[in-house]
């Protein structure tokens, strides 16, 4: 894809530049370096900003930062406590990361889009892609990552057994065993790609929006993008908030007997 | 779109993430909301129970003022009271005074009242024999009673 890039110009050109990520290697061991460094960047500023209020959280008035951090960490308990009825070290602080860090990675989409691309090629670097949650690798990381845990935590809260029973005899009872592993199966593996493919088609479609914006005449553009960046403004926290409570449910679901 | 070893350093990262997260940003903060929580709760407890105590100090107060008011009425209605009888006794005694005095004075006025009605009649008596004498001295006629006189005259 990378090389077909090179051939294209004019608008196609452009668009399939914007949206073509710095890589090395080659197959499957290509690394998108431009994925990579944003999101380990935004991952560190979300614990750099947490670990600070972390380390000054009083129990008496809190200062502006640990105001915000609170209010995150209340609000993801909430979510979790309305959700997930066992009791789990993991499940907060794991919405809480993914709702950080997947805000965060959306939240790059609000930069103009030849902003950080044309500093990039200033400093030599041929493409950019800014916003991590438009690579699948990112999401599929990421959801991924949730299936493991759901699987984890369904053989660890029922057992090898009583999982294996769940995909086995559930729905339908035990006559009818093939369809019901093909059911279960399915619908195990269609959360991680719900999850990832939700979160991609959003945040690629919402940037290749602005990438066509940035296409028009000068005059047009802030009538434009204005609206379209308020109503991302929505998007990228609705579509983190989805992915959180998405997970939330999920691993609940992992913990349930049934 | 090629899906590659891009997803592995992603995953790599999110775990790292997840753990550090897990390990140090999520206890010592829920741990500090808890804590104000509790000490908010305690605040309202204190606020509640204070609230409380000066409802039981105005009840006392009004208690003890209900009794010091009744105590007070009591001591005045006791010495109303006492007023009352000094007063009647103070009446008994002057109209005992005042009987007294008219009968003393009652007497008295019979006393001289006695004496003047003596005094009257021995007046009267002189007065009769004044008048006694007066008239006799008029009637004697000298020729008329000569022979009474005479006759007097002769016994002896």
């Amino acid at each position: 894809m990378a090389t077909e890039a090179h051939a294209a110009e004019g608008a196609t050109g452009y668009i399939i530049h914007h949206l073509t990520p710095l890589s090395v290697g080659n197959g499957f061991w290509t690394l998108h370096l431009d994925t990579l460094f944003f999101s380990v960047l935004l991952g560190g500023l979300f614990i750099w900003f947490f670990k600070t209020a972390a380390e000054k959280a009083t129990s008496g008035v809190p200062g502006l930062a640990q105001n915000f951090v609170e209010m995150l960490i209340e609000f993801v308990d909430t979510q979790v406590k309305d959700s997930f009825h066992g009791h789990s070290k993991l499940i907060a602080p794991l919405a809480l990361t993914i709702f950080c860090w997947i805000f965060l990675w959306n939240f790059m989409d609000l930069f103009p889009v030849d902003i950080l691309p044309a500093i990039g090629s200033v400093m030599g670097l041929p493409y950019l892609r800014v916003v991590p949650s438009t690579d699948l690798n990112a999401t599929f990381a990421m959801s991924i990552s949730v299936f493991c845990l759901i699987i984890f935590y369904s053989i660890k809260i029922k057992g090898p057994w009583g999982f294996a029973k769940e995909l086995l005899f559930q729905p339908f009872g035990p006559w009818l065993l093939p369809f019901n592993l093909l059911l279960k199966l399915v619908e195990e593996i269609a959360k991680p790609i719900s999850l990832a493919l939700r979160l991609f088609g959003n945040l690629y479609a919402g940037e290749l929006i602005f990438i066509l914006i940035a296409l028009l005449p000068s005059y047009l553009q802030p009538v434009l993008s204005f609206p379209w960046a308020i109503f991302h403004i929505l998007i990228i926290t609705l579509q983190a908030f989805i992915f959180m409570v998405l997970t939330i449910v999920y691993l609940s679901m992992a913990h349930e007997h049934h | 779109m090629s899906i590659n070893a891009t997803l592995i350093g992603q995953m790599i990262t999110f775990a790292l993430l997840v753990w550090f997260t897990m390990k140090y940003i999520w206890p010592p903060l829920f741990d500090s909301l808890e804590e104000r929580k509790k000490k908010i709760a305690e605040g309202l407890a204190a606020a509640e129970r204070s609230q409380e105590e000066i409802r039981a100090a105005e009840e006392r107060a009004k208690t003890v003022l209900k009794e010091a008011k009744e105590h007070s009425s009591e001591l005045l209605s006791l010495a109303q009271k006492r007023a009352n009888e000094i007063v009647e006794e103070s009446k008994d005694t002057a109209k005992k005074d005042g009987e007294r005095l008219i009968i003393a004075a009652k007497a008295q006025i019979e006393q001289e009242m006695q004496q003047v009605k003596e005094s009257l009649r021995a007046e009267v008596a002189t007065l009769a024999l004044d008048a006694a004498e007066q008239i006799l001295g008029a009637e004697i006629d000298k020729t008329r009673h000569q022979e009474i006189i005479n006759n007097v005259s002769s016994r002896l």
